[in-house]
């Protein structure tokens, strides 16, 4: 990746600063700083199209990224030149990193908000994102950078080879694996209780309305 | 098919009702010693899952187990009043127009046709001595949970094994350096030598910036350069508290807090872990915390509160 961290600083003028200030600085009370944040952060902030945000106030959601390509590393350049670490590089295909120990870390450490297959959900006070587009990159990213309201995950919690067999399991769990059935959008049991109990209700129902309709003789 | 489940219905219902009420103004009939019997039997079985209750509350109060054997106990009980009050009590239907009952001697003669009832029912002293018996141990089943209260059970439930001096471990054993700790990181750690399955054990340490902490003032000093400690049980029903927010940028997003994935009790981390949201009742419990020579994580005291949930019977 090689942007033009001089085109960067012009697209930052006329897409970022308004809330993160001419000089990359923040605005107390909007946005942040960006200094220091690096590549990292930019990266994933852009290319998962969480920024630019329209209301500053809102929870970042993910969207297709405003950018094309080129002006996405440009700009990532110019925020990476500010300091900070740089783009993860993360490798998933290598075939080193062990499936099941991704899912018992992602168990551990993700699946808590992120729910098992990554389906997202909510936390009081905020919704948790589904992770059904992340690539691997991406979720490197955000463990280590803690956007929003999601905890940080430093190198002494999980080290680099852990957090790419999340990723793998990550991608591993946008298809998981059905052994049969209805996989109702693989969010787990309460669904598919649901589901058994509209179906019982149905049956009680046309019941009753059987018996209802049966005039005293 | 509606018609043949009516038809079926009606059959079954009336099929019951001709064997049980005899004819208006037939005479009574012998007392119905077979389902007296099962009348017995069915008082004798209320009173030994009564029993059993209590036996395994003082045993091995395993909540299942005692859940089945109370119910059975009612069961027992309501089949027992079920069978004497269709079986046993000789059912007449019979008319008779009466007057206010004004006199002495008119109430006698009420009297005897009530006592009149019972002549369809033999060992009437046996039927008293089993249903007093059955009703007796069933309320002494009932009582029994409240031998659990006193002095005894907040021993219990406060135990826990931190002490002062008590070094915080990871999983695998290791000791946790403070330094390591990150601000908006969750670690999970259990005191150094005990049983991490013990209710009391599991804490989760997080690390807020210096100036956020806005701790009581009697707990000034529990949080070394803003490192955390707090029980990992929920105060609630006793979940492992796993979710945990931490604002990357706090004036647009919510504060740092810890959240219970069953029922999202949310507890801010900041000020002694107070109920911000959610069904919990309590605070949860803060672990005073300090770092040693060596620069790992020890415990500096007892819980600020009972770690575990708000019910019995879970301490594990």
């Amino acid at each position: 990746m090689s942007g033009d961290a001089q085109r960067g600083r012009e697209l930052y003028l006329t897409g970022c600063q308004s809330c993160h200030g001419v000089d990359a600085r923040g605005i107390h009370g909007t946005a942040p700083s960006l200094h220091d944040v690096g590549a990292a952060s930019a990266d994933f902030y852009l290319s998962t199209g969480r920024m630019p945000l329209d209301d500053p106030k809102s929870q970042p959601d993910r969207t297709e990224p405003a950018y094309d390509r080129k002006s996405l590393d440009d700009l990532i350049a110019y925020i990476g030149s500010l300091g900070g670490p740089a783009v993860p590089q993360v490798d998933v295909v290598g075939g080193r990193l062990n499936l099941s120990e991704g899912q018992r870390l992602f168990t551990e450490n993700c699946a808590a908000c992120h729910q098992i297959v990554g389906r997202g959900g909510v936390i009081s006070g905020a919704f948790v994102p589904t992770l059904l587009e992340a690539t691997p990159r991406q979720v490197v990213e955000a463990a280590r950078i803690g956007p929003y309201v999601m905890p940080r995950f430093s190198e002494a919690q999980l080290n680099d080879r852990e957090l790419a067999a999340i990723a793998r399991y990550v991608q591993y769990a946008k298809h998981p694996e059905n052994p049969g059935g209805w996989a109702l959008f693989n969010v787990g049991p309460v669904p598919e209780g649901m589901v058994a109990w509209l179906i019982g209700l149905l049956a009680l129902l046309f019941v009753i309305r059987l018996l209802g309709r049966n005039e005293a003789p | 098919v509606k018609r043949w489940l009516i038809a079926a219905l009606v059959l079954l219902l009336g099929k019951l009702r001709r064997k049980r009420a005899l004819p208006p103004g037939a005479a009574l009939r012998e007392p119905d010693r077979r389902a007296e019997n099962a009348t017995f039997v069915l008082l004798l079985c209320t009173m030994l899952a009564a029993a059993g209750f209590i036996a395994l509350y003082i045993a091995n109060p395993d909540t299942q187990f005692l859940g089945a054997t109370i119910g059975l106990a009612l069961v027992f009980l309501a089949a027992a009043c079920l069978v004497a009050g269709k079986r046993v009590v000789p059912q007449i239907e019979g008319e008779k127009e009466r007057p206010e009952l004004e006199h002495v001697q008119e109430q006698e003669e009420v009297l005897a046709v009530i006592a009149q009832g019972g002549a369809g029912v033999s060992r009437k002293r046996f039927f008293l001595l089993a249903g007093g018996g059955a009703v007796g141990v069933l309320g002494a089943a009932l009582l029994t949970p409240a031998l659990s209260c006193g002095p005894e059970a907040n021993r219990i439930l406060s135990r826990s094994p931190w002490r002062r001096g008590i070094l915080l471990v990871t999983e695998s054993d290791e000791p946790i350096a403070a330094a390591g700790i990150v601000v908006g990181e969750l670690v999970t750690a259990f005191p150094a030598a005990a049983d991490k399955e013990d209710i009391a054990s599991p804490v989760i340490v997080v690390r807020v910036r210096p100036d956020e902490l806005d701790l009581p003032p009697e707990r000034q000093g529990w949080a070394p350069d803003g490192l955390l400690a707090y029980s990992k049980i929920c105060t609630h029903a006793g979940c492992a508290v796993s979710e945990y927010r931490y604002p990357l940028y706090d004036p647009t997003a919510p504060g740092p807090a810890v959240v219970c994935p069953c029922h999202y009790s949310t507890f801010s981390v900041t000020d002694g872990g107070n109920r911000i949201f959610g069904p919990a009742g309590r605070a949860l419990p803060q672990l005073p915390l300090e770092v040693d020579g060596d620069g790992n994580l020890v415990a500096a005291g007892d819980f600020s509160g009972r770690p575990g949930p708000s019910w019995w019977g879970v301490r594990q």
